[in-house]
């Protein structure tokens, strides 16, 4: 047991090293979030009438954390292709480790990255006027909440990258998904715009319901929300948690099943 | 003792339609060095893989260091060390970056495997690029590495798939270099190659693997001779191509192959020297002067081609394709 916490830090360490030697990947995980936050709060903000207080700001950054911690999914999923591509699993399943070290040692890793996104993202927000009403202690939990579904996501990339072997594919596979994804929702504009259909959607999208509990965990009501009176819209931060417990609960003995029979 | 004994493998891919492995055996005698020599999808890798226990055999055994290879993967990725036909190696960190990661997963404590990381280093001379990302790495550089990864708790029997595949000449060299000294220290190796003179070079004995089957087994000298003996070629001007030939058959008592193309005529001989010095007399009182006369001895690839009828993909010294005929 103890080796194989040991096994797996050692695959998270390396990933920190990663994070090290190429300082450029993160940076630019970092910029593409942060030119999202510019995009909408100054193009798309001034035209959408938010109705809350301290503006469109206040609802837009809970959406833009999610959305960056959704695409964990991409870089798990990215970073396992490659490792597939380049034969450095073969390696891994060579030695004498747990079988489940390196899958849980990547979703770890692309995890604590996300700590380092999420605090950089946080002060940009603060710099356009995002401020948290709700204190400390709740805006603290309201990030703890972003890093479980980032992890809990990551469960997703794992299968994937498993499954596709090439990180060209990997990285096509899942910009295709999660973008829609994080648009059909709650996250930028209101759904009650959408169609009937797309608004059922939206309300159970996993990532409205995250956006949904985040707003509530900032201070912030989430009047772009809950139109449908839904019971995941009334109740985000549960069906949040639920979604969260399915992910791992599916994916993890899949993903880790996929690891020890994975051939190239 | 055998180190590694493999067992009716069977490996076939889309629903049977691909048999990578069919019917393969396979021994290797503990200390030795076994080449698996075959052309590519011949089956050399899924051998590999399916004793490294990287992948299950749809039937059949194998055992490693004598423990069972599908009862107890384990055990067995304890007692072996891989190197792949690709570097697997993690691109982005240092050389010493990645022997430590490694040495850590083979469970030595911290202060071990940084000594034993410096060691390698040291050993496959690549200290001074330690602290280099391995893509600034020459592909000689990242296959010393890859292998010193696959050394770091001296493993009883090793894997080297195709390690010199792609390198240029001098990388190739080296990496002998490197293979010989391993092969002194006593491992047990099975090393797999498209290489001709490379099996030739490293390996004390070799089974010539084609279409997932071991269709030869033997040293390199005891595959040459079931090739056949030594022949005699002489290579002549154009217009004395048939009297020569006449005088060759004369000597020999068989009909000489003859290429007009490169104007060659070769037949096998019993008893090399004698009937050397008996052509070269007859051919002088015929006024013939060859342009190249001597004995060969069949080299692996006439083994190769004889064995598998198709020419191996040789590559040689200096990059050029060499077209072998048939």
């Amino acid at each position: 047991m103890l080796q194989s916490v040991s096994d797996f830090l050692v695959i998270t360490k390396r990933q920190l090293l990663q994070m090290i030697r190429i300082p450029e990947v993160l940076i630019f995980a970092t910029i593409q979030p942060a030119m999202f936050v510019l995009l909408f709060r100054y193009v798309f903000g001034g035209a959408i009438d938010s109705g809350v207080k301290g503006g469109y700001v206040q609802l837009l950054m809970p959406g833009i954390f999610v959305q960056t911690v959704a695409f964990t999914l991409a870089a798990t999923a990215v970073g396992l292709a490659a490792d597939m591509q380049k034969g450095l699993i073969d390696r891994f399943r060579s030695l004498p480790i747990s079988r489940s070290a390196v899958v849980i040692g990547r979703t770890v890793g692309d995890t604590l990255q996300n700590v380092v996104t999420l605090i950089v993202m946080g002060l940009v927000g603060f710099l356009v006027g995002w401020r948290p009403s709700s204190g400390i202690v709740k805006v603290l939990l309201g990030f703890l909440f972003l890093l479980a579904f980032g992890y809990s996501m990551s469960w997703i990339g794992v299968l994937i990258g498993l499954s596709v072997r090439e990180e060209r594919v990997a990285q096509n596979l899942v910009f295709m998904t999660v973008f829609p994804l994080t648009f059909l929702s709650n996250a930028f504009a209101p759904t009650t715009g959408m169609p009937k259909i797309l608004q059922y959607f939206a309300e159970w999208n996993p990532v409205s319901t995250m956006v949904a509990a985040c707003r509530q965990l900032f201070g912030t009501q989430n009047i772009f929300g809950a139109t449908a009176n839904s019971w995941p819209s009334e109740n985000p931060i549960l069906m949040s948690l639920i979604y969260m417990v399915l992910l791992v609960a599916i994916f993890a003995p899949i993903s880790v099943r996929k690891y020890v029979r994975v051939s190239k | 003792m055998k180190s590694i004994v493999a067992q009716e493998l069977v490996k076939s891919y889309r629903d049977g339609e691909v048999k990578a492995l069919d019917g393969l055996n396979l021994d290797v005698e503990e200390g030795t060095v076994l080449g698996l020599l075959g052309p590519n999808g011949a089956g050399k890798t899924t051998t590999v893989r399916v004793l490294a226990t990287l992948l299950t055999p749809d039937s059949g055994s194998a055992t490693v260091a004598g423990i069972d290879v599908l009862k107890h993967p384990d055990e067995v990725r304890k007692v072996i060390g891989l190197s792949g036909q690709y570097a697997a190696l993690d691109e982005t960190l240092t050389g010493w970056d990645n022997l430590n990661m490694f040495g850590r997963l083979y469970h030595l404590n911290s202060s071990a495997a940084k000594k034993r990381a410096e060691e390698l280093l040291e050993k496959f001379s690549l200290t001074e690029a330690a602290k280099r990302p391995i893509r600034t790495y020459s592909g000689g550089m990242r296959r010393r590495l890859d292998l010193a990864a696959s050394l770091i708790v001296k493993p009883k029997v090793l894997f080297l798939d195709e390690p010199t595949t792609g390198l240029d000449p001098r990388g190739r060299m080296e990496m002998w270099e490197v293979i010989d000294e391993l092969v002194k220290g006593g491992v047990t190796l099975l090393l797999t190659t498209q290489y001709l003179e490379e099996a030739d070079h490293l390996a004390d004995s070799i089974a010539v693997i084609d279409t997932g089957k071991v269709i030869a087994r033997g040293t390199a000298d005891e595959l040459k001779n079931q090739v056949g003996g030594e022949r005699l070629e002489i290579t002549v001007e154009v217009n004395q191509i048939p009297e020569a030939t006449k005088l060759v058959e004369q000597v020999t008592g068989t009909k000489p192959s003859v290429d007009n193309g490169i104007r060659k005529i070769s037949a096998p001989v019993s008893n090399g020297s004698a009937s050397l010095i008996q052509v070269l007399r007859l051919l002088d009182d015929a006024n013939i002067h060859p342009l190249d006369i001597g004995l060969k001895r069949p080299s692996l690839d006439d083994v190769f081609i004889s064995l598998t009828g198709h020419v191996a993909e040789v590559v040689v010294e200096g990059g050029a394709n060499v077209a072998k005929r048939k």
